[in-house]
């Protein structure tokens, strides 16, 4: 029972950074039509900076603010200078863009910050809370990575539904012709998405960091989870694949407890194949027909 | 004199027209410098070329797949793990099974993963495949790690390869006066799996098959309409190139006397795409071009980064650096890759000089300017050769 239920919770908190990587996947589709797949190392090298100013004797939070800033300056950057060009290109392209963009972040940050283990600090504690005289498996930074994920869900939300830029920025990811023609700086949507993107990104790669260990390549394998759980959403809803996401982590806690955690990552491949096999379009979809 | 000359002009119709023939000549010849090449340097060079043997292999099924079916696979790394334990289960000890079986098992049983992994593929798209397949290459050595009895865990299997049989020996040692040492012997067995590989790649991608695939990959609908079975047309695709990804991870388990999962990082995959990119989609002679600056650049960039000042790990990793940067740059500035791109500008040069030349023959036969009748027409063996290869270079 114990067992059960701290899988559970460590399910959850685990789903919650998945949630908050998707919800980056998804941005960036929604606002280009591209999956990101640069999105983990970009996540990565802000991790890398937050640390650098925590090294430096600055507070938590000042590292954590300097990741979130240079998430969206990053984010803005390569959208403006990379991958703006491949707009209107087959879409294999930018695909290949985005990996190269992996490569090259990667190999950048090793060369950078050194291509070691190094153990990133946690503002809240990461031992479990006492529940009687037993101890849980929800951590105050657990909490907090929930909290943390719940509430920019909640600001994308009312970003998309209630304000004239979320309007806009809508409006040209789904029409970008008819969006130009009504006024709309379509190019200057796109920027705008891919750096709110790589914010979200930023928040998922400092989430997964805290209190533990970060290397260049801590990041790689939460991109395809990250792309499973948006793809379980839909690819297209910020609330499927924060519900992706939750579903994700449960269901790989549950394989990495009970049969082994080598085999989390085919888990992850399974459900992939089943979504894509079974429902294209996500958990939440209508029956309209659609290409994957 | 004459009658030499017209045997000459007919064999070079015969080359340029019997595609076959053409491909076993290449062959042949492909076979003949891999000789002379292993014969000349030492054991070192002998190892990284055997490294360069393997990715080319594996770049070459990529390839084919990618460029000419359009089909993005970052699962390839993946592929190979299954080819190279295959291997490593056929070859415990000394006495094992003769390496050809051992080759044509682990493509075997790559292909069966192919066709499984190509089913699934087949109805993807864009990135929902690359996802997929990304998805694979991580998952895949989780495989290995669960089954650590059977599959060796984090260590991985251990290789014991057959010493070379005594024919090569003698032959090694009557064309070129050296004995064979082991190493020159693994890379010529890793070269000669490569020149096989790609003659039959090339043979097949110039054939109704590879037709099919190039349909599939420029109209769906057109295809469909001209009798196409998309699926099958794919799976096919998939097969073929998951069978080279086989052969590649049997020659690499070979060369590196060892089957582990640290072999077959999501890295590697990254690393056959950024090859197939660099020489050019669909292009075979690309694909070994990006194979060889893959195999050859992370020595020589190391060795400036070193000499600039970075320590030995840092220095490590400007390879990967510059080759994801020009992977980049590739795909912003030249589609076509960079032999693709080089080839093409060498075929424009020729055509625009063969429209030149002939359009100065209208002139002075005729008198008359025939410029706006002169244009490329089918039967001009000069234009028709340029737009088959620019329909192919200009890939994605």
């Amino acid at each position: 029972m114990q067992q059960l239920l701290n899988t559970a919770l460590g399910g959850l908190t685990l789903g919650a950074v998945y949630a908050a990587f998707a919800l980056a996947l998804v941005l960036i589709w929604r606002s280009t039509r591209v999956v990101n797949f640069a999105q983990a190392p970009m996540a990565m090298v802000t991790t890398f900076i937050a640390l650098v100013v925590i090294d430096a004797g600055y507070s938590y939070w000042l590292g954590f603010a300097a990741a979130l800033v240079s998430g969206l300056l990053l984010g803005a950057l390569l959208e403006r200078l990379v991958v703006r060009h491949v707009d209107g290109k087959a879409e294999i392209n930018a695909v290949i863009l985005t990996l190269g963009l992996f490569i090259v972040l990667h190999s950048l940050a090793a060369v950078v910050f050194g291509n070691e283990y190094r153990s990133f600090p946690a503002p809240f504690g990461i031992r479990g809370f006492e529940v009687g005289d037993r101890t849980i498996a929800l951590t105050g930074f657990g909490v907090f990575t929930l909290v943390a994920v719940l509430v920019v869900m909640g600001l994308l939300v009312l970003l998309f539904r209630f304000t004239d830029l979320g309007l806009k920025m809508r409006a040209s990811a789904f029409n970008a012709e008819v969006a130009r023609l009504l006024g709309v700086q379509v190019g200057r949507m796109k920027t705008l998405g891919w750096a709110l993107a790589s914010l979200v990104g930023s928040l998922a790669g400092l989430l997964i960091a805290g209190g533990s260990l970060v290397h260049p390549g801590y990041m790689d394998s939460i991109v395809v989870y990250g792309f499973v759980a948006a793809v379980l959403g839909g690819l297209d809803s910020p609330a499927g694949a924060v519900v992706g996401g939750l579903v994700l982590g449960l269901s790989l806690s549950f394989v990495s407890g009970y049969v082994g955690s080598q085999l989390v990552a085919l888990a992850a491949l399974l459900i992939l194949m089943l979504v894509l096999m079974l429902k294209p379009g996500g958990l939440f979809s209508s029956t309209t027909a659609r290409r994957v | 004199m004459a009658a030499a000359a017209a045997r000459t002009a007919r064999l070079r119709t015969a080359l340029s027209e019997v595609t076959l023939l053409r491909h076993l000549v290449g062959a042949a010849l492909g076979l003949l410098l891999v000789v002379l090449v292993l014969s000349a340097v030492d054991d070192f060079r002998r190892v990284q070329l055997a490294e360069m043997a393997y990715l080319g292999i594996a770049a070459g099924g990529l390839t084919v797949l990618t460029g000419l079916n359009g089909q993005l696979s970052l699962g390839h790394g993946a592929l190979m793990a299954f080819g190279a334990y295959t291997t490593a289960l056929l070859l415990p000890d000394r006495d094992g099974v003769p390496l050809v079986v051992v080759l044509l098992a682990a493509v075997a049983v790559t292909v069966v993963v192919g066709a499984l992994v190509g089913v699934a593929a087949a109805r993807l798209h864009g990135p929902y495949l690359a996802g997929a397949t990304l998805a694979l290459a991580v998952a895949v050595p989780g495989i290995a790690l669960y089954f650590k009895e059977t599959l060796g865990g984090e260590q991985g299997l251990r290789i014991i390869v057959p010493e070379a049989p005594t024919w090569a020996d003698d032959a090694t040692f009557f064309v070129t006066g050296q004995d064979l040492t082991p190493r020159g012997w693994i890379a010529f067995v890793a070269w000669l799996t490569l020149v096989v590989t790609y003659f039959l790649l090339a043979n097949l991608s110039r054939s109704r098959v590879g037709r099919r695939w190039r349909a599939v990959r420029d109209d769906e609908v057109a295809a469909q309409l001209a009798g196409i079975d998309l699926a099958r047309s794919r799976v096919s695709a998939f097969m073929v190139s998951a069978a080279a990804a086989g052969a590649a991870g049997a020659v690499l388990a070979i060369a590196v006397r060892l089957a582990a999962p640290s072999s077959f990082t999501l890295n590697l995959s990254l690393t056959l795409l950024a090859a197939v990119v660099l020489g050019g989609l669909g292009s075979l002679t690309g694909a070994l071009t990006g194979a060889a600056l893959l195999t050859f650049l992370p020595q020589v960039v190391t060795d400036l980064g070193r000499e600039a000042g970075l320590d030995d790990i840092a220095a490590a990793e400007l390879a990967p650096l510059v080759y994801g940067v020009v992977m980049v740059l590739v795909i912003l500035l030249a589609p076509a890759g960079l032999f693709g791109t080089a080839h093409r500008a060498v075929v424009t040069r020729r055509t625009r000089r063969a429209l030149a030349a002939r359009a100065a023959d209208g002139r002075a036969s005729t008198g008359a300017p025939t410029d706006g009748s002169a244009g490329p027409t089918d039967s001009d063996p000069a234009t028709r050769d340029s737009t088959t290869t620019t329909r192919e270079g200009a890939q994605p």
